[in-house]
């Protein structure tokens, strides 16, 4: 690879169409004699659809049909059975979408869906996760395919034998994905061909669900993905607006526009499930890890089992010779729950990176300098080295950068007037995987060349890196190279999640532009145009199973009011080491959102469920709180110049997850810091932490 | 959503004889909460009936000192006035306080008024709520309760008033200058809202088809002295976990007068008169703050997650009649 174009901070080529409005998103894409899909969902917990009435919503005004089990065109068991939607009348939980009423104006469906009248039989229902739930079970593994357990050594004399430990237990609440653009698609269908455009972290998992349901060849299905309006994992997979848009296109024989709304987001996409987490430290009177052990527990539904791998974090993270993590989930009548910028790492991160900053308090050691102690120079999980391990490196850049030195451990001993003020500190990591992929690159006579893959850009700068990365590839200055994502035409590719985006994809253009460069050093006819395609499918399989991961160390300051318990944070800091950073400004994006967003899981976010209804009922961003601008008033990410030859091609670790983990937890061992008051269950909110000053 | 007329009245006479002439109309002022619950179900109006080009939307210096602010004025254009922020800072304050930048230019003085609780079940069709849907009963008694009142609730409802506005106006002795079937007639902002009692669906004293028209400031020299403090769960953007708006009048350290409101703690703004006896006439401290305030929230019956909401509300008085005290 040439120097030139990766390394450099360019702007996201799309950028001028988003912000101008120009760039079409799922539901704008002009279509003649498009109708518009509205959601019924289920007003009862579980039970059976009993009768449907549909009289009153067909004499509405512009309603043209409404789909139910009765009627919805049959399809295929899919891979996932919540996706086998109205076929049937059982109802396993509150807000599953039993119908969809077709209009001719969003107006009228909405109406319409209103009108529909759907009777049930019900029965008892079970919500709420505890951990003496009747229902605790241990699953035969977890996402997406880790031991459910493990142990190394023998734990219980490890622990009890220790000097020093640490023996608590941290809640997170249900955590809701919220992406700007919903779960959102137009459907259509021609001569039996299926097009949708979806928004959707993946347009060829889409397609093959679809084609599964519908029970067609893959190419008779095309989706496309041009831009999307965020997803954060849950819209990883083919969801229920999609499937519905197509059974509606199909049966009004028309083009289908159908969005959810923000309130259909809280449940039926999946969310972050809630998690119970007992964590057991021990060490020696230097905080040197003896023992270790994480026990986790979260749910999943009736429907399907989704087992979040919380305390897979721990396995690798921290070395100790006696080991112990275990998953035990709960089938609740529950929606299933789904990804989650980080599913797992982020929410094992905040308890075990939680109980570390205890663990210093009761060792007497400094927390960063208990982190470095307690590194791993092999994975302690596989007992291979990894490929590349800064995690200290970035907790001291991140010290310096920060000013850590000289920190005085007390707590409650900083006031800056009512505030109480205190400094955090948590390290992070998240697996640097790559999966198979394709791509082309065709030389045109002009000089110029297209980049076809059909990756997906979801927000996070992926089209403009892998533009950057074909350019450096080619040799050429990148201004010669137009790209092309977001569409099952082009040469097939893994969706956008896991962090693992950019290295597969990047993987795959590069292949295609050194076949590329190949084919023309063989020389091509004059005025032609030359094409090259790859396939990385052999050459990721065939790499070395070996330990990769990205890593990062995150600072927080807060501030809090010592007689209204309000919580603020001053600054958040984190350094990473994710290997090569492909373009600076798209990359600090990603890193300062995902800390952004770590820092509203600490202070603001929680799913307020009902049990008596089975449902969230701040199921809106007025009542269901994410951090706002003002709540952050200074973040700055920093990096590492990482190089790590044992990745992939473009030398990438993948940014999207890494800036979450970690940084609840540093704002949580802020807040200690700030107050003596140890939150164990999230979010720190003010009425946690209401009258330190004994004043109220 | 269902679909509904729309008229634009020629004069605030013709609003209130359109409007009494249906028995599903709406006023639409900035529609920044009627156009939500329209959305959502709650409420289905078949005609609405816009008032935002009536005359309504000046601002007056009275001659007795006071202000008259017209129903249609912006919360961002009179949060911005000269006289507001001069002679009633705690009411540019509680303006500024509340939702955001796009949201404050739309809506208006009286809509502030009238919006409706944030309680998640009254905005949820699909759950049981008093106030929505009168004898299905309140999910919200036994339900996530957190946001909801401490004071002055019924087993009907729990809701609080979520307007910060009208935690300002109600510490300021404001009187709303209403017009219905009869002509114009004033209504004290103490006498506008209702408890919920058994009728949580009755939130005002007005009857239906009454325009609001102005709101009138009494002239008071010392609400110079005043302030409006709200603490929430964010920076902003977010209604009151507690709000508390406040006037001293010191003599000396001798509290001469004192006007007290709260926010998010009952149905209505709730002006807290058993606090201000506490403090009046007596010389000022913190400690005195705080004894006023748990005289006022001495009847307060917290429910399951609200609890919080009495040291909120008692550190909050604490501290804006101190710092208004040492201003």
């Amino acid at each position: 690879m040439s120097a030139g174009a990766v390394g450099r901070a360019y702007p996201r080529l799309e950028g001028r169409e988003k912000v101008t409005g120009t760039a079409r998103y799922a539901v704008e894409y002009p279509t003649d004699g498009v109708t518009y899909g509205w959601v019924v969902p289920a007003a009862v917990v579980r039970g059976r659809i009993t009768r449907v009435d549909t009289d009153e919503a067909l004499a509405s005004p512009g309603v043209l049909a409404v789909l139910h089990h009765g009627n919805a065109p049959r399809i295929a068991p899919g891979p996932q059975p919540e996706l086998w939607l109205l076929q049937e009348p059982a109802v396993h939980y509150r807000g599953q979408f039993v119908a969809v009423v077709v209009a001719t104006s969003l107006e009228a469906a909405r109406e319409g869906a209103r009108l529909v009248r759907i009777d049930y039989d019900t029965g008892s229902h079970s919500t709420v996760l505890t951990d003496d739930h009747p229902g605790l079970y241990k699953p035969e593994h977890v996402n997406p395919s880790y031991p459910t357990d493990t142990v190394e050594g023998d734990f219980d004399a490890g622990y009890a034998a220790a000097p020093v430990r640490v023996d608590a237990t941290y809640r997170t609440p249900a955590y809701h994905n919220n992406p700007m653009e919903p779960h959102a698609t137009t459907a259509r269908w021609h001569d039996g061909r299926l097009l949708v455009h979806d928004s959707t972290q993946g347009a060829a998992p889409v397609q093959a669900t679809l084609a599964e349901l519908f029970e067609l060849p893959r190419e008779s299905v095309r989706v496309i993905a041009e831009h999307v309006g965020g997803g954060f994992g849950s819209k990883g997979y083919a969801k229920a607006a999609v499937v519905l848009a197509a059974l509606a296109a199909r049966h009004v024989d028309r083009p289908v526009k159908l969005a959810l709304t923000r309130q259909q987001l809280f449940g039926p996409i999946g969310y972050r499930t809630p998690t119970i987490q007992r964590v057991r430290l021990a060490a020696d009177a230097d905080g040197r890890l003896t023992a270790v052990c994480h026990d986790a527990i979260s749910q999943t539904s009736t429907i399907r089992e989704f087992a979040e791998q919380t305390a897979v974090y721990t396995r690798s993270m921290y070395a100790a010779p006696h080991r112990r993590t275990t998953h035990r989930l709960v089938r609740l009548d529950v929606p299933t729950p789904f990804w989650m910028r980080a599913p797992g790492e982020c929410p094992g991160a905040y308890a075990l990176e939680s109980a570390m900053d205890e663990l210093a308090i009761a060792a007497g050691v400094d927390p960063v300098e208990l982190r470095i102690r307690n590194d791993a120079a092999v994975d302690p999980d596989q007992g291979q080295p990894f490929t590349s391990r800064n995690l200290v490196a970035c907790l001291r850049e991140g010290a310096q950068r920060f000013g850590w030195a000289g920190r005085d451990p007390t707590p409650r001993a900083r006031r800056d007037g009512r505030w109480l003020v205190g400094t955090g500190v948590a390290g992070s990591s998240y697996p640097a995987r790559a999966r198979p992929s394709s791509a082309s690159v065709t030389a045109r006579p002009d000089g110029s060349f297209l980049a076809r893959i059909d990756a997906t850009d979801i927000g996070t700068g992926a089209r403009t890196a892998l533009w950057q990365v074909a350019a450096d590839a080619l040799g050429v200055p990148p201004e010669r190279v137009e790209i092309r994502i977001g569409d099952t035409d082009l040469p097939v590719a893994p969706l956008a999640g896991g962090s693992m985006g950019t290295a597969s994809w990047s993987w795959a253009v590069v292949r295609a532009c050194e076949a590329l460069r190949g084919k023309l050093r063989a020389g091509a006819p004059p005025g032609t145009e030359v094409s090259a395609e790859a396939d990385t499918t052999d050459e990721v399989g065939g790499q070395p199973e070996r330990p990769r991961y990205a890593y990062g160390a995150q600072f927080v300051e807060v501030r809090v009011d010592a007689d209204t318990g309000e919580v603020r944070v001053n600054r958040t800091l984190g350094v990473f080491a994710a290997g090569r950073v492909v373009n600076p400004t798209t990359a600090r994006s990603q890193l300062i959102g995902g800390m952004t967003m770590g820092l509203s899981m600490a202070l603001h976010e929680e799913g307020l469920l009902d049990e008596r209804y089975g449902d969230w009922v701040n199921h809106d961003l007025a009542t269901y709180h994410i951090t706002g601008c003002a709540d952050v008033e200074s973040i700055e990410a920093y990096w590492l110049d990482e190089r790590d030859d044992e990745l992939n091609p473009a030398g990438v670790k993948g940014l999207g997850e890494i800036g979450i983990v970690g940084t609840a937890a540093a704002v949580a061992n802020a807040v200690h810091h700030a107050t003596g008051v140890r939150v164990r269950d999230l979010p720190i909110r003010l009425d946690k932490l209401v009258g330190l000053s004994g004043l109220a | 959503m269902r679909p509904f007329r729309y008229h634009r009245p020629a004069d605030v006479a013709d609003a209130v004889a359109v409007l009494a002439g249906e028995p599903h109309a709406a006023y639409l002022g900035g529609g920044t909460n009627l156009v939500d619950l329209m959305k959502l179900g709650v409420q289905r109006p078949e005609l609405l009936v816009d008032v935002t080009r009536l005359p309504l939307d000046a601002v007056q210096e009275l001659p007795d000192g006071g202000l008259r602010i017209g129903a249609t004025v912006r919360n961002s254009d009179l949060a911005a006035r000269p006289a507001v922020r001069r002679d009633y800072p705690v009411l540019a304050r509680a303006l500024l306080a509340a939702a955001s930048g796009q949201l404050r230019n739309l809506a208006t003085t009286g809509g502030n008024l009238l919006q409706r609780t944030r309680c998640v079940y009254f905005q949820d069709t699909g759950k049981a709520c008093n106030k929505r849907d009168p004898g299905s009963g309140c999910a919200a008694l036994h339900g996530q309760n957190r946001d909801l009142a401490v004071l002055d609730w019924s087993e009907q409802c729990v809701a609080t008033h979520p307007s910060d506005l009208a935690v300002a106006l109600a510490a300021l002795d404001a009187v709303v200058e209403v017009h219905d079937a009869d002509g114009a007639r004033d209504v004290p902002l103490a006498a506008l809202y209702r408890s919920p009692g058994t009728h949580p669906e009755r939130e005002t004293t007005l009857a239906r088809g009454t325009l609001i028209t102005a709101v009138r400031l009494p002239a008071l020299p010392a609400a110079r002295r005043s302030a409006y403090l709200k603490v929430r769960d964010r920076a902003s953007f977010a209604f009151a976990a507690g709000s508390v708006a406040a006037v001293l009048d010191l003599d000396g350290d001798v509290v001469r007068d004192v006007r007290l409101a709260y926010g998010a703690v009952a149905h209505r703004p709730w002006r807290a008169y058993r606090a201000e006896e506490e403090l009046r006439g007596r010389p000022f401290s913190p400690e005195l703050a705080a004894r006023a305030a748990d005289a006022e929230l001495a009847e307060a019956r917290p429910l399951r997650h609200n609890g919080f909401k009495l040291p909120l509300t008692r550190a909050i008085t604490v501290r804006v009649l101190t710092e208004l005290a040492s201003s």
